[in-house]
């Protein structure tokens, strides 16, 4: 600072001392523009009860409709939800939950049956939910190597330090990698309509169509490209420790195996809750009308899965959608509060600007 | 300076304490002293290399980084970083670093810019090219190689390159003239002079032949000071010293003026110079708002390490069951198994400290210096603040403050300079009671041609006459003023007719110049000084000439000077002026009584009286004086205190022989703006040296004390006849009654107080005479706070600094506000929380000093008023603003915990906790900060009473911070849980019908986390937006553009797959966000929810109590047309502010004509002061405000009888 603060006073200096004229005044006279002077054009809006009060009772007028439609709308939505997870005695599945083995050669089997009230149309959605499962636990979120997920074969064998302790078994490299991964849903749910005249009839489910487009064409590919041998690619790597197949054995379709397998991917993007749903199957392009008529069901479950051992539920959710989405009454109560509340309010300022407003005036002018 | 300091602590402490003497001996030329001289101990001298630069291109890093973790934000961070680095935390460590990065390089570049600036500038002026005489020739050397001893030749226009002591000069006389523009910013000449022993030696070779040495005190930083002796050997002889002083000494950065050459001899060089000396960094002033910023910041610390440990202890209290602490699913390595739990208890601590610790607002210290960097140009580019006849504006030299002018409640002035103008006119003198008017008042403005001589009682007589003379001559002869004859003066002073070449009268002292140009009208002038003889040309165009023998130079303790001269018939005569209580009691004779009546007549009217004294010396008498004063001279310790007993004793048994009157205008609109000032809330003192008389009415004229003031008085006069303690207690007692009767009606309550420096003194006394005296501090600090206009008159430098210091320190803790001009208000103007320096006549010491310089009182108003106002609502905001961001943005990861099993699992991506603070929500406040006018500047200067809406830091008062933190939290909830509702109950789908090529799609973690992150990003711009009053193009560009680009920043981020990441996790995770209807639907009721609160408070808060700035605000209803209508009535208690009178057009100043009506003025005034006892109680405030409402009247503004 000093120098250069002595080199002004110098150069100050210099101008009294040798320029008496007015040239010198008024290069330093500060330049007359409106940001300087602080002057700008400016639209200077006051949130008064006056001005505030028409946007209150317009948020009201739109969000109640709004409010009313989605709470509407999601009323229509059919959705059957059913825990399966065994609990109690009585349940079809307590025996395979006790079963509390993850490679048990003879899979635990149950059925669970149930009524639907109302036909469900239109395309229907089959979710499978964990309760108190931590998806979003920071340990698990970041157990995964997400260049392994993208195909890169450097990745392949060498999985990310991320994914420890699920990086490596038997010294051979975990594909894929990670606690995710491991944790993978891994029971088989099957629907069975019961036709009134006794016949068992396989609902249709597809299983692709239920990840992300982005991930499955873009985020996840398989090692070695399209066309390869996935056996052949995935040589040398493990199979994660909890998983009964290889990730190459996923899906005979081979659009829909190994990294780009859309179970997989679903499962991959972790949730948010540690209570969450995940889409499972949809059942759409149905030939009969409608998709999933009323009357009994059966779920069969093959039970895999072990959640019991904290306090885990599983359940299985079939759900019809509408424009807005799946079925969600607190987005539509929550327009109408607010709608309310604003329309409310704007009445009370309505009165409040009536008399002070009057008042502020009066006061005003007498001045 | 670290070097100089360094060095001399090595010199000290390496080369042995008894080496550190106090004085110095320089060798002239290097020649050793003849052997029979006194052995000196040798000292070892810097070189003359300036080091103004910090750092060398080597330890740039190191001490740059050391110097920035030093702050203790900064140092934060970086834990935070290590904290980052070392162990496993949610967020990666580039969160913190990137923004920690940013900040420390666009520090060290500023810095590291600056200092090249100074090295580059270090380098010219130490490779700057200088004369050295050496063996009697002239070498050329490089400034730097100079050395202590060295005999510098500098030649007309060039910088000394040390400071030197004059040999001799190329003028006959030995002196050499020396502008000061560069150091202490006076331009004017001032004349340096040589020993007389030296003062002969032309050419090289005879300076060559000089044997010498000097001694002198070792440097000190005071410019004005220099102490030392020159020892002149000559073959053998006794060595003749001669003593040196402040006009012998040539300081570095000062340039030789009108002077062919001069030889000098270095003494102080390189960092030694007082010039570097000077440079030393002032001590920091802290505004108030900066330390509310640090209180705040303390109470989020504390937040955020609640936070943690609550988490912490949660989660282990969580973690009991082993299941949940590792799951099948989710198991540890083992690695971490191993690891002790308490350790793992700590690590996890840690790292809700890094995952909470963006609470903590990373960027809010650099947007807070940016505001203020960058503000501050407004005040310099502010063409109001402009003076045209100076041709400068207002200055910013610390931009630290810039809210502090916002605040203020003392107002501490200077009179002198600072309310008046210091622009002497002669008004009249007085001899023996007669008075001498010249005809035609002249500062170099207007002149009528027939100067003369108006007597009021003519009668001359023999014993007048000779007085009259004597006096005449008195103030011809008694000043150090200079005459400049050349047409091509520089410097400030106006040449009496323009364009033809005439004399110029050049003092430092602008009273002088108006007494000698006085004279001149009066018959008698001042021709110029040659050889030690002043010359005057007398009424009968005659030249009289007169020795100067000595002169007793004015200081502010004696308050007066003296000359001793030697007539041409041989007489010694000692002629002394200065203020009348420092002369009556040393006069012994002469017409005391009529002279006094007419010095406190014309003090009443505000006129700056001197008296004038003499007394003729006999032979004898002139030698004892000659003895003492060489003695005291060429003392090297406590000279000054030598020289004021000599002067002391000689200057006595003076006979009177008159007194002088000179006008100090009031500055233009001084009035106006005191009255602005009372009416913002603001006390003003006004400190002074002057007389109380003259302050006084000083203070009435400007409207200091008003019709209705009860004035109070604490004087000298009135502690003579009571004791202090009853005075004091008495006024207390009055105060109070008023206060408690008055009750409410604030009107009546207004109070003014007189003290002067004595009674000051006593009352600061710390006093040790027993129990009762010992409060009278509080009891007068009771008192003042009661008044609210306060003149202090007779006051020391010191005593100004007290005042404020006392002020400062009283429970309140007000914050003050000191404005002066002159180097006698620098004390105070460092001492109070905000300094103004007015540029003014008497130099730049003040300015220098100051926090910010303005040309003119007037541009007070509007500092405080609109600029002070802008700046504290904006830095406010600011402050406010930033923790209520971060509230909002870090809260709902707070609340995250809960739902993620304490893992420390962040709600946002990486890069959205990087780039929140300085990319998404960082401009939009800077620019709010920067250009916020919730006022416009015509209301905030039409209604001082404005400012009591911010006084006392109202808007970061602790309920103010607690509803911003309260709404942070609010809004932090509703976001989270929002969200949270969203996406628990149901699958949160996108449609599956409108899209047509899927269904159902899943949100995960990130989409949950970017939902919030997108509804907070917005949330917090429309609040900003909200807030805005002052919507320029700007604003409208940086609100939206900020929006837009996250919107546009997030695409990009989702859009591609990153190959430098190592996850792809935010991959089209907020495209899918926005694919979704009810995401969309989602975001817009969240932001209005988290909206709805804040302009509820708002609306309620304007309708039902609004405050004087809401009412002052411009609302629909009524629009420009009827503008008074507009403004706000006076908050509550305005007191004395009802009597709302319409404004006043700009008085203009008088013309000639008012010189009438001024005297008509200045006689109805005395008529009513005849009584010259009369106590300031009686004045008559009526008349007085009578007066100033008429225009012509601001010029009888009053000065003090004489001030340093």
């Amino acid at each position: 600072m000093m120098a250069t603060s002595y080199n002004a006073k110098d150069e100050d200096g210099h101008i009294t001392v040798s320029g008496p004229g007015g040239g010198t005044l008024r290069s330093r006279k500060p330049e007359n523009t409106a940001f300087k002077q602080q002057r700008l054009p400016a639209w200077q809006p006051i949130l008064t009860a006056g001005t505030v009060l028409p946007a209150f009772f317009i948020i009201g007028l739109i969000f109640i409709p709004i409010g009313i439609g989605l709470y509407v709308t999601s009323n229509n939505i059919r959705e059957f939800e059913v825990d399966y997870t065994g609990v109690d005695m009585s349940s079809p599945c307590f025996n395979c939950s006790q079963n509390y083995s993850w490679n048990s050669s003879r899979p635990c089997t149950c059925t669970i049956p149930f009524y639907l009230e109302q036909p469900y149309e239109g395309n229907v959605y089959m979710y499978y939910g964990l309760s108190n499962f931590y998806q979003n636990h920071r340990r698990y979120v970041k157990s995964r190597d997400d260049s392994q997920l993208h195909g890169d074969m450097d990745s392949l064998l060498t999985p990310s330090k991320e994914c420890e302790p699920y990086a490596f078994h038997d010294k051979k490299p975990i594909a894929p990698c990670g606690a995710i991964a491991n944790s993978m849903f891994n029971d088989t749910l099957e629907l069975f309509y019961n036709d009134p005249n006794g016949t068992k009839v396989l609902v249709p489910l597809a299983n692709t169509g239920i990840a992300w487009f982005t991930d499955k064409y873009v985020k996840f590919k398989n090692p070695g490209g399209d066309g390869a041998n996935l056996t052949a690619v995935f040589q040398g790597t493990s199979k994660p420790v909890n998983w009964l197949k290889p990730v190459y054995e996923l899906d005979k379709n081979s659009s829909n195996n190994g990294f780009i397998n859309e179970d997989f991917i679903v499962w991959m993007r972790t949730a948010a809750l540690p209570t969450f749903r995940k889409l499972y199957r949809t059942i759409k392009d149905a030939k009969v009308i409608p998709t999933l008529p009323s009357g009994n069901y059966t779920l069969e479950v093959v039970y895999n899965y072990p959640v019991r051992s904290f306090e885990g539920r599983k359940r299985m959710i079939l759900s019809t959608i509408s424009w807005m989405g799946g079925k969600n009454p607190f987005l539509g109560i929550a327009y109408v509060t607010v709608g309310s509340v604003c329309f409310f309010l704007g009445v009370v300022l309505l009165v409040i600007h009536h008399k002070c407003g009057n008042r502020n005036n009066s006061a005003d002018i007498s001045n | 300076m670290d070097f100089s300091l360094l060095r001399r602590i090595i010199s000290r402490y390496c080369v042995g304490e008894e080496i550190w003497v106090d004085s110095r001996t320089v060798y002239i030329g290097h020649k050793e002293p003849p052997p029979g001289a006194e052995a000196y101990i040798p000292q070892r001298y810097p070189d003359n290399r300036i080091v103004s630069s910090k750092y060398t291109f080597w330890n740039f890093v190191p001490k740059n980084l050391f110097e920035q973790f030093r702050r203790i934000a900064n140092f934060y961070f970086l834990v935070i970083f290590l904290v980052q680095l070392i162990i496993d935390t949610p967020t990666s460590p580039v969160t913190s670093g990137l923004p920690l990065f940013f900040v420390i390089t666009v520090t060290a570049i500023k810095q590291g810019y600056e200092d090249w600036l100074r090295h580059k500038a270090d380098c010219s002026i130490n490779e700057c090219p200088v004369d050295v005489v050496q063996q009697g020739k002239v070498a050329r050397t490089q400034s730097h190689k100079l050395r202590v001893g060295d005999v510098v030749i500098v030649r007309e226009d060039e910088t000394f390159p040390c400071d030197l002591i004059l040999l001799s000069s190329s003028r006959h006389d030995g002196t050499c003239y020396v502008t000061t523009a560069s150091l202490d910013g006076e331009s004017s000449h001032k004349t340096y002079y040589a020993v007389p022993d030296t003062m002969a030696f032309r050419t090289e070779q005879e300076v060559d032949s000089l044997h010498a040495t000097i001694e002198c005190e070792q440097p000190q930083p005071d410019l004005y000071k220099f102490v030392g002796r020159i020892n002149i050997y000559k073959d053998n002889e006794e060595p003749v010293a001669r003593p040196l002083g402040a006009e012998n000494l040539l300081l570095r950065g000062a340039t030789l003026k009108n002077t062919q050459h001069i030889y000098a001899v270095a003494v102080y060089t390189g960092m030694e110079t007082k010039m570097a000396l000077n440079y030393q960094s002032k001590s920091q002033k802290r505004s108030a708002v900066e330390k509310s910023m640090n209180a705040f910041l303390i109470v989020y610390l504390c937040i955020l390490i609640s936070k943690a440990v609550i988490n912490t202890v949660l989660k282990y209290a969580w973690q009991w069951s082993p299941d949940r602490d590792e799951p099948w699913y989710n198991h540890r390595t083992e690695n971490e198994r191993q690891r002790h739990v308490v350790i793992r208890a700590f690590t996890d601590f840690l790292a809700f400290m890094v995952l909470f610790n963006y609470i903590i607002p990373v960027s809010m210290y650099v947007t807070v210096e940016m505001q203020k960097f960058l503000g501050s140009y407004f005040i310099t580019w502010d063409e109001e603040m402009f003076d045209e006849e100076l041709g400068e504006g207002a200055q910013v030299n610390t931009s630290d403050l810039n809210e502090e002018l916002g605040q203020v409640e003392y107002v501490f002035t200077d009179k002198t300079g600072t309310l008046t103008e210091n622009n002497m006119e002669f008004i009249e003198c007085c001899v023996d009671g007669n008075v001498y008017i010249p005809h035609a008042i002249c500062n170099g403005q207007i002149l009528s041609a027939a100067s003369s001589i108006d007597m009021i009682d003519s009668s001359p007589g023999g014993y007048r006459r000779e007085h009259e003379d004597l006096f005449f001559r008195a103030l011809c002869l008694c000043h150090t003023v200079q005459v400049k004859e050349e047409e091509t003066v520089d410097g400030i002073k106006r040449g009496i007719h323009q364009g033809r070449p005439t004399s110029f009268y050049i003092s430092s002292s602008p009273d002088e110049v108006a007494l000698v140009e006085g004279m001149k009208r009066l018959g008698y002038t001042y021709l110029r000084l040659r050889d030690n003889y002043m010359e005057i040309l007398n009424k009968d165009d005659e030249i009289e000439r007169f020795e100067l023998l000595h002169v007793l130079n004015f200081d502010s303790v004696r308050r007066r000077m003296s000359v001793i001269v030697k007539s041409s018939s041989g007489e010694y005569l000692l002629f002394c002026k200065g203020a009348d209580s420092s002369i009556f009691p040393r006069v012994v004779s002469g017409k005391v009584e009529q002279v006094k009546a007419r010095v406190e007549q014309n003090a009443v009217e505000g006129l700056r009286t001197l008296c004038v004294a003499y007394r003729r010396l006999s032979e004898p008498e002139y030698q004892e004086v000659c003895h003492r004063l060489n003695d005291a001279k060429l003392a090297l310790q406590d000279r000054e205190q030598r020289l004021a007993q000599a002067y002391d004793v000689i200057e006595r048994d003076f006979v009177l022989l008159g007194a002088t009157a000179v006008e100090d205008r009031l500055q233009e609109k001084a009035a106006d703006t005191i009255e602005s000032l009372h009416k913002a809330g603001m006390k003003v003192w006004v400190l002074t040296g002057d007389k109380m008389e003259t302050a006084a009415a000083t203070c009435y004229a400007s409207k200091l004390f008003r019709r209705t003031t009860q004035i109070l008085e604490l004087t000298k006069k009135r502690t003579e006849e009571q004791s202090l303690h009853d005075v004091l207690f008495e006024l207390n007692r009055t105060v109070l009654r008023q206060r408690s009767i008055s009750g409410l009606s604030v009107d009546c309550l207004d109070f003014g107080l007189i003290i002067d420096g004595a009674t000051l003194s006593a009352v600061l006394r710390p006093n040790q005479d027993g129990p009762g005296s010992g409060n009278y501090r509080e009891i007068f600090l009771e008192i003042c706070r009661n008044c609210s206009a306060v003149l202090c008159c007779r006051m020391a430098p010191l005593q100004k600094a007290q005042i404020v210091k006392l002020i400062k320190a009283s429970k309140e803790h007000p914050i003050t506000l000191a404005i002066g001009d002159g180097a006698n208000d620098v004390s105070m103007i460092l001492e109070a929380h905000v300094g103004i320096g007015i540029m003014g006549k008497e130099g730049r010491q003040a300015a220098r000093n100051s926090d910010y310089a303005i040309p003119k009182f007037k541009h007070l108003k509007k500092m405080l008023l609109v600029h002070g106002h802008y700046y504290y609502i904006r830095i406010a905001e600011l402050v406010q603003y930033f923790f209520y961001k971060n509230v909002c943005f870090i809260f709902p990861q707070f609340l995250y915990q809960f739902f993620c099993g304490f893992s420390q699992q962040p709600l946002y991506d990486t890069a959205y906790l990087t780039l929140y603070n300085i990319s998404f929500t960082s401009l939009p406040i800077l620019l709010y900060s920067l250009v916020e006018q919730h006022l416009t500047m015509d209301t905030l200067k039409r209604d001082p009473s404005l400012y009591r809406d911010i006084a006392k830091n109202s808007l970061l008062r602790w309920p103010v911070f607690l509803y911003w933190t309260c709404l942070g939290v609010f809004d932090a909830v509703i976001f989270f849980f929002g969200a949270y509702f969203l996406f628990d109950n149901t699958t949160f789908t996108s449609n599956g019908q409108l899209m047509t090529t899927n269904t159902q799609m899943m949100f995960g973690n990130w989409t949950f986390g970017t939902l919030v992150f997108t509804v907070l990003v917005f949330t917090v711009t429309l609040k900003l937006a909200l807030d805005t009053h002052h919507w320029t193009w700007i604003n409208h560009f940086v609100i939206w553009g900020s929006l837009l680009f996250y919107v546009i920043f997030s695409l990009l981020w989702g859009g591609i797959i990153w190959p430098f990441l190592n996850y792809q996790r935010m991959y089209y995770v907020f495209m899918q966000m926005l694919s979704s209807g009810p995401a969309w639907l989602s975001i817009i009721l969240l932001i209005t929810v988290s909206l709805l609160p804040d302009v509820i408070k708002k609306v309620l808060c304007r309708a039902l109590c609004p405050t004087a700035t809401e009412r002052a605000q411009p609302q629909k209803v009524r629009t420009a047309g009827t503008p008074e209508v507009c403004v706000a009535p006076g908050s509550a208690g305005g007191e004395g502010l009802s009597e709302r009178e319409p404004l006043r057009p700009d008085r203009t100043r008088e013309g000639d004509s008012g010189d009438k009506a001024a005297r008509s003025y200045d006689s109805m005034m005395s008529h009513s002061h005849s009584n010259p006892t009369q106590q300031a109680l009686e004045y008559n405030p009526t008349t007085v405000l009578d007066g100033i409402g008429s225009p012509w009247i601001r010029r009888s503004c009053l000065g003090v009888a004489w001030q340093s």
